[in-house]
């Protein structure tokens, strides 16, 4: 994708009610040749980006405008559309400077703006896309970068092998997407889970004590954040769960040190599923149930269960899952349908989802793979894993298969997934590690549970990796090449992205 | 024995930097006529129209706020001040700027008698960029109705 990457024709959107400054950044911006459009509202800007998900590269904003805070327009445009933005003023107050970091700016300019400055804007725009080529090809690292040597791995199970190479191939087709096929672009919405907003959530499970008793909803109330959902915290806390009993099991955490990396989370059913069962069988049984909802419904549209509001409709840009209005005034209600299902949404699914196991039945088997952990149904659990694999990395409608198989999966490395949850301790750092892949794979697993999205490809696949690849590094190995080019539209396994020191939210 | 031309252009010359010696103009102002060329030839022309057009609305706006005698809002004149300070700074106003800052003190301090001077200020300052920039367009369109090109100034 680097290789296609240019400057030229970078679609920029300048925001400003400066009338002066909005003619002047124009100018510059068309010298340094990249297409521009203006706009003097951040109402408008919105609409506009909303208008055409695909059609803007980066956002360059004024943090002061009339109809709206230049803080929120970036919250919107990066929850909804994930698109990079750079914010302006003419005041560079580190105060100020500071909340456009938290609020995710990838950038601050001050006023007067130079050509220079205008003239290196896309390195973030280029930066953003090696992010998500990074995330997605981690999710393959974990789950099997090389998808077809993993078909062969897989040896026997012919059902698997065969489910599993129908899924390479329909993520392969993704991955293999052209770049300037905009249509099938499947920029999920995400909730950006900064360290002060994991912070919050880490307080309400603490607070509520017993953590198998944490359920999501109660989380949530504690946390007291009005756009977050159900679903944002369940998910979270799966991952949450996953990280603590991976912890508990010693296994060396490699620490973050420093720099915020961006990750994109599995796929939101993966995540939902995974860790999830100290909930109990009910839940499990909801996830049961859930198999059957619209992948492409929003949240709020869809089951309440946590596994309903993970899934990320396929092709939003970026459309926030089950993102409640923010308790501001009716402006913003206008301007954020969160709760209408985007149309775009429902008639562009990505290739992979027409294929995808959300429609699927979860195997009659699965539930019995809840109540039981044992670590010699790993094998059998492994495939049905495998089916789902995919799953964790595109932001699928809940699975339940997928939450089952990923509690069995994790069997081996702690004596029962379900006690490890329920044994979480009580605080924990939350730490992301900063490297993508060691050679071990203890330590890739390691990786994968801090990260956001490998974790949960991990997870579905530890048994199969130690069992069948401890003395293989290949899934560890370079990504295949073709991960890396024409893919500026990688499906994003999901909205969860951990960033440590980006405060999206902080209420 | 001048030119008409050499003249206009030599007073050209002087009166750019006189305008900016005196502090009236800074940088951003030599940055705007970089920006000009032959797709927009009056570029410069049309972003300080734009601004002497935003500065007297918002000199309006603030003018209105501290006239409501006891109940001044002064975040109101604050803000439309820190608009001023981005607006001048478009276009390198280097004095309207610079009085943006002692105006948005008098704001956040809630002095009335200091914003009300300060206002008065602005006022007269932006009127007086916009006679001399007035004046330097004018010189510049007689250069080129007698024949000769705009020469470039160096600060």
């Amino acid at each position: 994708m680097e290789k296609g990457f240019s400057p030229v024709g970078l679609r920029v959107l300048v925001v400003d009610d400066d009338p002066t400054w909005l003619k002047i950044l124009e100018k510059m911006l068309k010298k340094c040749s990249y297409e521009v459009t203006t706009c003097g509202l951040a109402r408008e800007a919105l609409r506009l980006l909303r208008e055409r998900k695909d059609g803007f590269d980066i956002v360059i904003s004024d943090v002061n405008m009339p109809d709206m805070d230049g803080f929120k327009l970036l919250e919107h445009v990066g929850l909804e559309l994930d698109l990079p933005v750079i914010m302006m003023s003419v005041d560079g107050e580190t105060s100020r400077v500071m909340k456009g970091v938290q609020h995710g700016a990838c950038d601050y300019l001050l006023k007067p703006i130079r050509m220079k400055e205008l003239k290196i804007i896309w390195q973030h725009v280029l930066r953003k896309k090696l992010q998500e080529v990074r995330d997605i090809e981690g999710c393959c690292y974990d789950v099997g970068a090389d998808w077809f040597t993993q078909a062969q791995f897989l040896g026997g199970g012919e059902d698997v092998s065969f489910g599993k190479k129908r899924k390479d191939f329909d993520f392969e087709k993704k991955l293999f997407q052209d770049e300037s096929d905009q249509s099938s672009s499947s920029k999920k919405a995400r909730v950006v889970w900064s360290y002060e907003l994991h912070q919050k959530f880490v307080n309400a499970v603490n607070q509520i004590g017993c953590d198998h008793k944490a359920g999501p909803k109660k989380i949530l109330d504690l946390m007291n954040i009005p756009w977050l959902t159900r679903e944002n915290v369940a998910s979270h806390l799966q991952k949450y769960r996953l990280y603590l009993s991976r912890l508990e099991k010693g296994k060396e955490i490699k620490c973050y040190s420093g720099g915020v990396k961006n990750m994109d989370s599995p796929p939101k059913d993966a995540e939902i599923n995974s860790g999830h069962q100290s909930p109990g069988k009910s839940s499990s049984y909801a996830f049961l149930k859930a198999t059957e909802t619209d992948p492409k419904q929003l949240a709020p549209a869809s089951v309440s269960d946590p596994t309903s509001g993970v899934h990320m409709p396929p092709k939003a840009k970026k459309t926030r899952i089950g993102y409640d209005p923010p308790n501001s005034s009716g402006v913003f209600d206008s301007l954020l349908p969160w709760n209408d299902v985007p149309d775009p949404l429902e008639s562009k699914p990505p290739i992979l989802y027409e294929n995808s196991f959300l429609q699927q039945q979860p195997l009659p088997s699965q539930s019995s793979y809840v109540a039981n952990s044992a670590p010699s149904l790993m094998q059998e659990e492994m495939k049905p894993s495998y089916v789902n694999e995919d799953e964790f990395l595109m932001p699928q409608d809940k699975n339940s298969t997928v939450i089952l198989q990923d509690m069995d999966l994790s069997a081996p490395f702690s004596s029962n997934a379900t006690s490890n949850t329920d044994s979480i301790p009580g605080s924990l750092n939350w730490e992301l590690p900063e490297a993508h892949h060691s050679g071990s794979l203890d330590t890739d697993l390691d990786f994968t549970w801090l990260h956001g999205e490998h974790f949960f490809a991990n997870s579905g696949l530890q048994n199969f990796q130690f069992q069948d690849y401890t003395s293989s590094t290949s899934l560890l190995s370079e990504p295949p090449p073709h991960l890396w080019y024409g893919n500026d539209r990688l499906p994003d396994p999901d909205e969860y992205t951990l960033m440590v020191d980006q405060g999206l939210f902080i209420s | 024995m001048d030119t008409l031309v050499a003249q206009l252009q030599r007073q050209f010359r002087d009166y750019t930097i006189s305008l900016y010696h005196q502090g009236f103009l800074d940088d951003q102002f030599t940055e705007l006529k970089k920006l000009q060329d032959e797709c927009s030839p009056d570029f410069v022309a049309e972003v300080v129209s734009l601004f002497f057009e935003d500065c007297e609305k918002l000199i309006g706006n603030m003018a209105r706020a501290l006239d409501q005698t006891g109940n001044v809002d002064f975040s109101l004149v604050g803000s439309s001040v820190h608009q001023l300070k981005g607006s001048s700074s478009s276009v390198g106003a280097k004095r309207v700027k610079g009085l943006c800052v002692t105006f948005k003190e008098c704001c956040d301090s809630q002095n009335f008698e200091g914003c009300v001077r300060c206002l008065q200020q602005v006022d007269i300052e932006y009127k007086s960029l916009k006679a001399k920039l007035q004046d330097l367009f004018n010189l510049e369109q007689q250069i080129v109705q007698a024949g000769g090109r705009i020469p470039q100034v160096d600060i």
